[in-house]
């Protein structure tokens, strides 16, 4: 190689003469994230009985939801909806992750469901605000503890007609605060044409009423991502199904629900989307989740804020303010 | 020996007797059974349920008609305004045997955000009902006497596996005095046997707790369906399945639903409670439906809309133990108690007439007294102005009599003074001459 003085081109990229070492920042950041861990939150809802924390076991491959010792015991639906958070902390090459559930018994059960969002929607509200006074702080944390909501899987019941008026309802209200994805329960009720003719009018019947789900259209920052989300958003909503018992299979061992005439696999592309579900929430667009939860919907949270009050106090008295959606 | 003759007469009333001959009453059944197949039959069942549960698909699966074709809009299609009650009727015949079967739907029941009271326009339906076979009965000329009660509903639980809703407990609780309930675990192919046998096991318990009355099924005096029965009891409520489709599996057609993993049949018993629905609802217990709700549901609809008529505002609770007297008593009953109370009110009449009566007199004296008064005052008023009259004419005529007396003083005067005058002027006259 002739030894040319100087660098080669100006501009964008240059190329290096050596080897500095600026790669390994990747490398620093993971082993920086590895030990500080990182928190999830997700919310589930949907009413009674469609398998909400079976399914939250199996997407995590633990016993992290209210009811962790599996089937027994009653479940009293309650009067009222409430909010019940449950956190585990697992861990998984070296990566810990402190989980939390929120679970929201009551939700959709009552014989009068009007309004049965709304405490849902204080509870997302509140863990801004509260992410909000800390940030605000003049002497805070290095780390601010993070429990704003950053994904509520909403339950659809596998009618195989359409969407229920409550179901519209919710979304409508709370796809402006929170990542929405919608998910298809107990879809092993139906057959792959009744599931393909459902999630065409569910889609179809969200496109009407303008209810943007998670990822959202918008968001989308450049081509590669639109690409990838588009695929997405086309297979959405996804129909699940959720088992924590397994099974033998074809001499393999396998996650699924044994009924008379067969075994439903989990894991199976071909029975249920529920890989689908789980390497899209995890694998892929986990830390999206948390960066569009951050940026976003926290963001046009703590701009109506700090607009409503004319500025905020960096020790605010009122403890429960909420904003006006 | 006639009065042992007679002994043994009372005693064999009970027994059966053996007869000596062929009578040919045996045949009686059969007389009936051609008659009722002449007459056809008739059978109202309602469906009630939240919308996706399958409930058109089962009708359909039921009856192997089309009662719900696929152009049927479904509930996607349909406004969701309120609870809507619809019948669907269709002629159902097999070798020979015709039965009109209607159907009753309510569509939009449980679909809305707030569902309170989404049970009404069921109630009213069957009340409805009620009323017109009531009316019908009572009427003079009974030759056509549609029955078009509701002789069974069929609610369906949706497959949560956990128990059932608020609104299931609230409807159930409300309906089940007036029309015989069977409920159904609908898309049962959604559980596991284990899951179901859990969810059937907690719902049977909450229907107990809560006090609800389904549909029972008779003991018989016969082993073979005592046996039948119990195996129904133990099965309670019935996890069905519907389908139209048919699929073959192992070379054999059958019905069912075809899934990636396998294919779950309808009519197979281990995979769902289908086939004991259908035997039970058309081919052993129909008959036995129809007859509750009329001796039962429609009996005690009638005696209480009959005892609000005539109490009329009297505690209504007083007729709803069992039918004690025959009705020709009840009625006869019923007559003398509105005899007296006529009589009672005829009495309280009088009596507020009487001292209706009594008020006017007085106020008639009160006012003839009032008059009176005013009459005297008027007196008083016209004499006491007569007087002042008199007064005041004297004052007048004194008047008159005093100006005359002066007026004559005057002419006097005046008088005197012209003879004074013409005096004096004689006087001078005289001096002057």
């Amino acid at each position: 190689w002739p030894r040319v003085p100087g660098l080669g081109h100006s501009g964008s990229g240059s190329t290096l003469l050596g080897y500095i070492g600026i790669d390994t920042i990747i490398e620093q950041m993971r082993k920086k994230t590895m030990k500080a861990g990182f928190d999830f939150n997700i919310m589930i809802v949907g009413h009674s009985g469609l398998g909400k924390s079976t399914l939250v076991n199996t997407l995590f491959k633990s016993q992290v939801s209210r009811w962790s010792s599996g089937w027994g015991g009653e479940h009293k639906i309650p009067k009222t909806v409430e909010i019940k958070a449950v956190s585990h902390v697992i861990e998984e090459g070296g990566v810990k992750m402190k989980l939390t559930v929120i679970d929201t018994p009551g939700f959709g059960d009552q014989i009068n469901n009007e309004n049965c969002w709304d405490p849902i929607s204080k509870y997302i509200n509140e863990q801004y605000e509260k992410f909000l006074k800390e940030e605000v702080n003049i002497a805070r944390k290095k780390r601010i503890p993070d429990t704003r909501v950053h994904c509520c899987l909403y339950f659809i019941s596998p009618t195989g007609h359409s969407l229920r008026q409550l179901d519209i309802e919710f979304m409508k209200h709370l796809s402006r605060v929170v990542n929405i994805i919608p998910v298809i329960a107990k879809s092993d009720t139906m057959t792959p044409d009744e599931k393909n003719e459902f999630k065409h009018r569910v889609r179809k019947e969200l496109e009407t009423h303008g209810i943007e789900y998670y990822p959202q259209n918008e968001f989308d920052d450049d081509m590669e991502d639109k690409n990838e989300n588009d695929k997405i958003r086309e297979a959405m909503p996804f129909a699940v199904v959720g088992s924590d018992k397994e099974f033998q299979v074809n001499g393999k061992r396998v996650l699924g629900r044994k009924t008379a005439w067969g075994v439903v696999e989990v894991e199976n592309p071909n029975h249920c989307e529920f890989a689908l579900l789980r390497d899209f929430l995890i694998r892929s667009h986990l830390q999206d989740l948390k960066e569009v939860t951050h940026n976003i919907h926290y963001e046009t949270y703590r701009a109506r804020r700090l607009n409503d009050n004319g500025g905020l106090h960096p020790i605010s008295a009122n403890n429960t303010q909420e904003s006006n959606l | 020996r006639y009065l042992g003759r007679a002994f043994m007469f009372g005693f064999c009333l009970q027994q059966e007797k053996l007869l000596e001959g062929y009578v040919g009453f045996a045949n009686l059944p059969n007389q009936v059974y051609r008659k009722s197949v002449k007459r056809g039959f008739e059978f109202t069942l309602m469906v009630v349920g939240e919308s996706g549960l399958g409930k058109s698909t089962l009708i359909n699966s039921l009856f192997l008609t089309d009662l719900y074709s696929p152009e049927y809009p479904g509930p996607s299609h349909r406004i969701k305004k309120t609870v809507q009650v619809e019948q669907s009727k269709v002629l159902v015949k097999e070798g020979g045997v015709q039965l009109l079967l209607t159907i009753v739907d309510t569509p939009g029941f449980g679909d809305a955000v707030d569902n309170s009271n989404c049970w009404q326009p069921v109630i009213d339906h069957i009340d409805s009902k009620f009323e017109d076979y009531l009316n019908s009965e009572s009427r003079v000329n009974r030759r056509q006497m549609p029955d078009n009660r509701v002789h069974c509903c069929l609610y369906f639980i949706a497959p949560s596996g956990h128990g059932l809703k608020p609104l299931d407990i609230e409807f159930m609780k409300r309906l089940h005095e007036k029309v015989n309930i069977i409920p159904l675990i609908a898309k049962a192919d959604t559980m596991t046997p284990e899951e179901c046998q859990q969810f059937k096991k907690q719902i049977m318990r909450e229907i107990t707790e809560h006090k609800i009355q389904i549909y029972e099924f008779p003991e018989t005096n016969d082993e073979e369906e005592n046996k039948m029965v119990k195996k129904i009891k133990d099965r309670l409520p019935l996890a069905v399945v519907g389908s139209n489709t048919i699929i073959v599996v192992n070379e054999k057609r059958v019905r069912g639903r075809q899934y990636p993993w396998g294919v779950a049949e309808v009519e197979n018993g281990e995979h769902c409670d289908f086939t004991i629905l259908r035997n039970m609802l058309i081919r052993t217990h129909m008959q036995d439906l129809k007859d509750v709700t009329n001796n039962v549901h429609y009996e005690n609809y009638r005696s209480r809309k009959l005892a609000a008529v005539t109490y009329n505002g009297v505690d209504n609770n007083k007729n709803k133990g069992p039918m004690t007297k025959s009705p020709l008593a009840q009625m006869e009953e019923e007559r003398r108690e509105h005899v007296t109370k006529m009589e009672k009110m005829e009495m309280e009449m009088e009596q507020v007439f009487e001292m209706k009566v009594k008020e006017k007199i007085q106020k008639l004296k009160d006012s003839e007294l009032e008059l009176q008064r005013r009459h005297e005052q008027m007196k008083k008023n016209l004499e006491a102005q007569h007087k002042e009259l008199e007064e005041k004419r004297r004052q007048l005529e004194d008047e008159k009599h005093n100006w005359e007396a002066q007026q004559r003083v005057l002419e006097q005067q005046k008088l005197d003074a012209s003879r004074y005058s013409t005096l004096s002027r004689r006087v001078k006259k005289i001096f002057t001459k």
